[in-house]
């Protein structure tokens, strides 16, 4: 009986986005359905069949109004787009700028999936093979371990909490969120600094693309590449960034005054043990609407309660099977299936950084009164004609008070976030 | 003992200096991690950079003794 139960709010987010860096610019591009993905002529060269991603604009004029030359030159594409993403995030929550002393209250979760490759693939291995070890110089094992952004921030924002990293595929920066939120619910911690950042390597995408999962045929038309929902959907399109949302505990919340946009009522993670038609790459639906139905029990509400859904729905053969899978775990008809988007439409699949990207878009249209539009899913999947009315294809206005958010990741992971609006 | 050599070495560690108004005012006496408030395993990096800008190579003995700029100008000129 010592659950303190402690509410937890949401009172500052960053987000360093393929469609726009901060959130006036990020919110005004899902408001307009600005999308995010270009062609890159280096995945040309290199052969890609994917040619096409989200990457973040601008971050080479935009770093150094946030970080020093020093500071710099042990940073690789992860972690800036982090660290800008935690120092406007540290902003917007209205927290004094950092001084000499930790903050003992904050601490911070910053997932990633894949931690500098960038480095490892530019600077570690050529040299190593090379034979130039010593060349390497000092600033290799801060780049590539795995906590590289988390321990930076700390650093940046002089954190005295927990400062960790998580990684779960996919589903990391939701994972990330539905951890900080216990810290923070059980009374250890005032605040948790939460959500993910991926850099846009080339040999992060690699991978993917050999697996032929990412979105072909497009090349020469990137805007319309990224189809969740879509009868022509052919794969994800990559994409990378940082979205990262200031938790906190209402009280403390309350007590130092700090705008709210919203609360979080309910969290879950779990596994589908990739048993039951599941595998690494394919979930077993059994965990997925176990995950849902969890989520909403913690935060004690029945399905139909659920205003909105922001899905994981990557553009691949699975978003059927998700819809579905929602549909189950809100036990609901299809007519009366909640509103549904994809962020994804719009920046592509950001990996680690996707939960907190797409956590951003949920919480900005939760607290702002909108729905953004999905993009190119005009041609609906025939297996989502019973949705049909519920996939918003263009921005509307919004009254909806609860949203639930789920992120699903490689291994058979899933993640699932329910946020309200905040009613004191 | 050049001067070039002395503002060289300024230049080469100036974006790895916290405090640059110590470098400002250096001299061969100012210490890269006290005065300057350097990092200290940024050094391995400060040397990398001498050995590219002055084309010599330096041994880990000899930059476990570079402390202050005059130490790092008296390496390179033993060695250009």
């Amino acid at each position: 009986m010592n659950k303190q139960n402690e509410r937890v709010v949401i009172t500052g987010m960053g987000v360093v986005a393929p469609n726009g860096n901060g959130l006036e610019d990020f919110e005004q591009a899902l408001r307009n359905g600005v999308s995010g993905i270009k062609h890159h002529a280096h995945l040309a060269e290199s052969n890609f069949a994917c040619q096409v991603g989200g990457i973040p604009q601008h971050i080479d004029e935009l770093k150094h109004d946030y970080l020093t030359d020093e500071a710099l030159m042990a940073m690789n594409e992860a972690m800036i787009f982090g660290a800008i993403a935690a120092i406007d995030c540290w902003r917007d929550a209205g927290l004094a700028e950092p001084g000499d002393e930790p903050d003992w209250d904050t601490g911070a979760i910053i997932g990633t999936g894949i931690s500098g490759l960038d480095t490892i693939g530019q600077k570690i291995i050529p040299l190593t093979d090379a034979g130039k070890v010593k060349r390497l110089g000092s600033t290799m094992v801060e780049q590539v371990m795995a906590s590289a952004s988390s321990a930076n921030i700390g650093g940046l924002l002089a954190l005295g909490g927990q400062v960790t990293t998580n990684s779960s595929a996919c589903t990391t920066g939701t994972e990330a969120i539905a951890n900080g939120y216990h810290s923070i619910q059980t009374g250890r911690v005032k605040r948790m600094l939460v959500g993910g950042t991926e850099g846009a390597s080339k040999y992060s995408w690699a991978g993917f693309d050999a697996m032929r999962v990412l979105a072909r045929g497009y090349n020469d038309n990137p805007e319309q590449a990224s189809r969740p929902m879509s009868a022509s959907a052919v794969g994800f399109v990559p994409g990378s960034g940082a979205g990262l949302l200031m938790l906190e505990s209402l009280s403390s919340a309350q007590a130092r005054g700090a705008r709210i946009y919203a609360e979080v009522i309910g969290v879950d993670v779990n596994c589908g043990g990739q048993r039951n038609g599941g595998s690494t790459t394919f979930p077993n639906p059994t965990g997925v609407q176990r995950c849902i139905q969890t989520a909403l029990k913690h935060a004690g509400i029945k399905g139909t309660e659920v205003d909105l859904i922001n899905g994981h729905l990557t553009a691949t053969m699975a978003d059927p099977y998700e819809v579905a899978n929602w549909q189950q775990a809100l036990a609901c008809d299809p007519a009366d299936f909640p509103k549904i988007n994809s962020t994804k439409s719009l920046i592509g699949h950001a990996l680690g950084a996707a939960g907190g990207l797409e956590c951003i878009a949920s919480v900005l249209q939760l607290s702002h009164g909108f729905v953004h539009g999905s993009l190119n899913c005009e041609d609906l999947h025939p297996d989502l004609q019973p949705y049909a009315d519920s996939v918003v294809h263009k921005t509307q206005a919004s009254d909806a008070q609860i949203l639930a958010k789920a992120s699903f990741g490689f291994g058979d992971v899933n993640a699932c976030a329910i946020f309200k609006k905040f009613n004191p | 003992m050049s001067n070039d050599v002395f503002e060289q070495v300024k230049e080469i560690v100036s974006p790895y200096c916290k405090n640059k108004e110590a470098l400002e005012s250096a001299t061969a006496d100012t210490s890269f991690l006290e005065d300057l408030a350097i990092n200290s395993a940024r050094l391995v990096d400060i040397v990398i950079d001498f050995e590219d800008e002055f084309d010599i190579e330096v041994s880990d003995e000899e930059a476990d003794k570079i402390r202050t700029i005059g130490d790092a100008v008296t390496v390179i000129n033993a060695k250009t």
